[in-house]
């Protein structure tokens, strides 16, 4: 894509400082989003990929703090703006879709409120204007009789019902940004199914930006355009999605890929990566993925640790696979 | 084979009525939501049962009845013979009780924070006056954790050990039956693949036949010798993995598996299904599927189809062929 990105990570570092010492869940992470396009976010928990999206929207709850890198939105620097100003930004620009559609709509008041409270807040119009507006983008995202719902409040929807109107309502001031933090987590594959197409459908024909972040290798396949595999606050791999899925470079994306149910159709066991994900007050030298890595190497176990820029650009490893050893 | 479970006519009817005033003076009829209805199948020892569905199809329901957690409206659930529900004599009660383990889905919320594992793990066989003496340390080695796990707390743990140790404390009471709710699905995929090979470890060990519930169709595919896909409480269709995947039948199951995304499905347009489950207080009559059904017939609308055999496989649809 020629087009300049929409969103652009440069080094983006995340501290948190505690008394056993400072931990770094994001750390020097850098990617780009291009209008239209949708990144994949994936990893395991704790691998930082909720506090990337959230350093990026300015909701980092203290004490974790922006403590390096550039985030820039549409050719300007956000990362640094005073609360008010990014206030402004937020819901503007970007827009959020949570995992849970319960709790991100306010109980108490009706879905249209919502709606119109977000579009005046942020579009110049009237709120007559800001009702009509609410209701077309009810009836966008699949809501059967908008009109007649408009007034309802969250509860009376079912779970997909309230993902629809948590997208609408994340649209509707026409942000150039969508952050979806596992939108399908919490609801049925058949739902899951009819929310991606939404998502997917909206963002092409609005030309939305959309950082999806997920930790199922299935809804990345289908969504994304690009995909970014995080591990343990480090980007250790990112690429066009085809690529990255069928020809990992990373060992640690060939062992996720390798131990989801479907890569081992046929076979008696799974493939498995041994141990876990280190904590992050006890990451260890160089490569954090070196101690269950079978392709681990002396190099890797010396600081400073691989990155993609020091690698060859797609995977953040001194000895990345090739492609065709990978998906054996 | 012998068969283990049997299930026969299994229905739970929940009472979800307003309170009895309120219905008085508010003039509503009583509201009765049916989780479970009419739903037999056999589970034969040392086979793995996988039921599918969407939240709401009553998987779970079925699952606390087979352990005797709640007691079935109507039908019956007879592990080696015995029916809980109705057997008098205490003796065989007890029995079959301790053949019977539970592992449930959240580990966070399934382990005592207060004990120490050794307790936790202990305590179906010294609930019932044995020996748990040494117990906790080898069956923490078993599922792969270390013996001296066995002072600590669950909090020390991360999700994947502590399902370790919710295994491992199903496991101390020597069962033949063990009921998973959905025991992966709380936990990475990495992890996942742990946990389920060490659950298919342990079946070949122990000798174990596990009723295995999950919403997750490529863990049931990986995992079970037969599924069976519940709707509404139904029991839809009931096949092999493989006949499931490459054949299914039933047009719910056609739905779900077009559904389901694919790892080698890139950028694929799928038509997404249409509608959801519909409210179970108040299920659509005949077959109820019907209003989602791409080929649904007026006799859809009328006639409940029952499950029959059709090339080796049970589905209960008109129209299956």
């Amino acid at each position: 894509m020629t087009d300049a990105p929409t969103l652009s990570v440069r080094d983006l570092t995340v501290e948190i400082p505690t008394r056993a010492g400072v931990l770094r869940p994001v750390d020097q992470v850098s990617y780009d989003i291009a209008p239209g396009e949708i990144l994949g976010v994936v990893g395991e928990s704790g691998a930082g990929k909720s506090m990337t999206g959230n350093a990026v929207i300015g909701l980092l709850d203290r004490p974790a703090q922006i403590t390096g890198g550039e985030i820039i939105l549409n050719g300007a620097r956000i990362d640094n703006l005073p609360y008010d100003r990014m206030r402004r930004v937020r819901g503007k620009q970007i827009g959020m879709v949570f995992q849970d559609p319960l709790t991100s709509l306010n109980p108490l008041l009706p879905i249209g409120d919502q709606l119109t409270e977000t579009m005046l807040e942020h579009l110049n119009i009237s709120p007559k204007e800001a009702r009509e507006r609410a209701v077309a983008a009810l009836e966008e995202v699949g809501i059967p009789a908008a009109r007649d719902r408009i007034d309802s409040y969250p509860h009376e929807f079912s779970g997909g019902m309230r993902q629809r109107v948590v997208i609408a309502l994340a649209l509707c001031a026409e942000p150039s940004l969508v952050i979806a933090d596992e939108p399908t987590t919490a609801l049925d594959v058949s739902v899951q199914a009819q929310i991606i197409a939404l998502l997917k459908r909206l963002c092409r024909e609005r030309g939305t930006a959309v950082m999806l972040v997920t930790h199922d290798m299935g809804v990345i396949a289908e969504a994304a355009d690009r995909v970014a595999v995080m591990y343990a606050g480090r980007l250790a791999e990112i690429g066009p999605v085809r690529e990255v899925l069928t020809r990992p470079r990373h060992p640690y994306t060939d062992g996720l890929m390798g131990s989801t149910p479907l890569a081992s159709k046929g076979l008696d066991r799974l493939r498995q990566i041994p141990g876990a994900m280190p904590r992050l007050g006890a990451l260890p030298d160089g490569c954090a993925f070196h101690p269950r890595c079978p392709r681990a190497q002396d190099r890797c176990r010396q600081n400073p640790g691989p990155t993609i820029a020091a690698c060859d650009g797609q995977a953040a490893c001194w000895f990345p696979l090739e492609r065709t050893e990978a998906a054996e | 084979m012998t068969v283990l479970v049997r299930i026969a006519n299994l229905t739970r009817i929940f009472d979800v009525s307003k309170p009895l005033l309120n219905r008085v003076i508010e003039r509503l009829p009583k509201a009765l939501l049916t989780a479970v209805s009419d739903v037999s199948f056999d589970i034969p020892e040392r086979q793995i049962y996988a039921l599918v569905g969407e939240s709401g199809s009553g998987k779970s329901t079925i699952g606390k009845m087979v352990v005797g957690l709640l007691r079935p409206s109507d039908g019956n659930v007879e592990i080696n013979g015995i029916d809980l529900a109705t057997e008098t004599d205490a003796d065989r009660i007890e029995i079959v009780r301790s053949d019977i383990q539970m592992i449930f889905q959240d580990p966070y919320a399934s382990l005592n924070p207060r004990w120490k594992v050794r307790d936790i793990i202990a305590e179906p066989v010294t609930a019932r006056g044995g020996d748990g003496k040494g117990l906790a340390e080898r069956l923490l080695e078993q599922v792969g954790l270390s013996a001296e796990d066995a002072g600590k707390y669950p909090h020390e743990f991360s999700g994947g050990q502590r399902q370790r140790i919710c295994i491992a404390r199903a496991l101390a009471s020597e069962p033949k039956l063990i009921v998973c709710d959905e025991p992966t699905s709380a936990l990475d995929v990495s992890v996942q693949a742990q946990v389920l090979n060490l659950m298919s470890d342990l079946k070949d060990e122990f000798g174990l036949t596990y009723l295995f519930i999950s919403h997750d169709l490529t863990v049931v595919q990986h995992m079970a010798d037969t599924i069976g896909v519940l709707y509404l409480g139904r029991l839809v269709e009931e096949s092999s993995p493989d006949q499931l995947f490459d054949d299914p039948k039933h047009p719910y199951t056609q739905m779900l598996l077009a559904a389901a995304p694919k790892m080698d499905g890139f950028g694929r347009e799928v038509e997404p299904p249409k509608g959801e489950i519909p409210d179970p207080i108040n299920p659509p009559p005949g077959c109820a599927f019907h209003p989602r059904c791409p080929i649904a017939v007026d006799r859809c609308k009328r006639e409940r189809p029952e499950l029959r055999t059709l090339r080796g496989a049970r589905v209960a649809c008109h129209l299956a062929e």
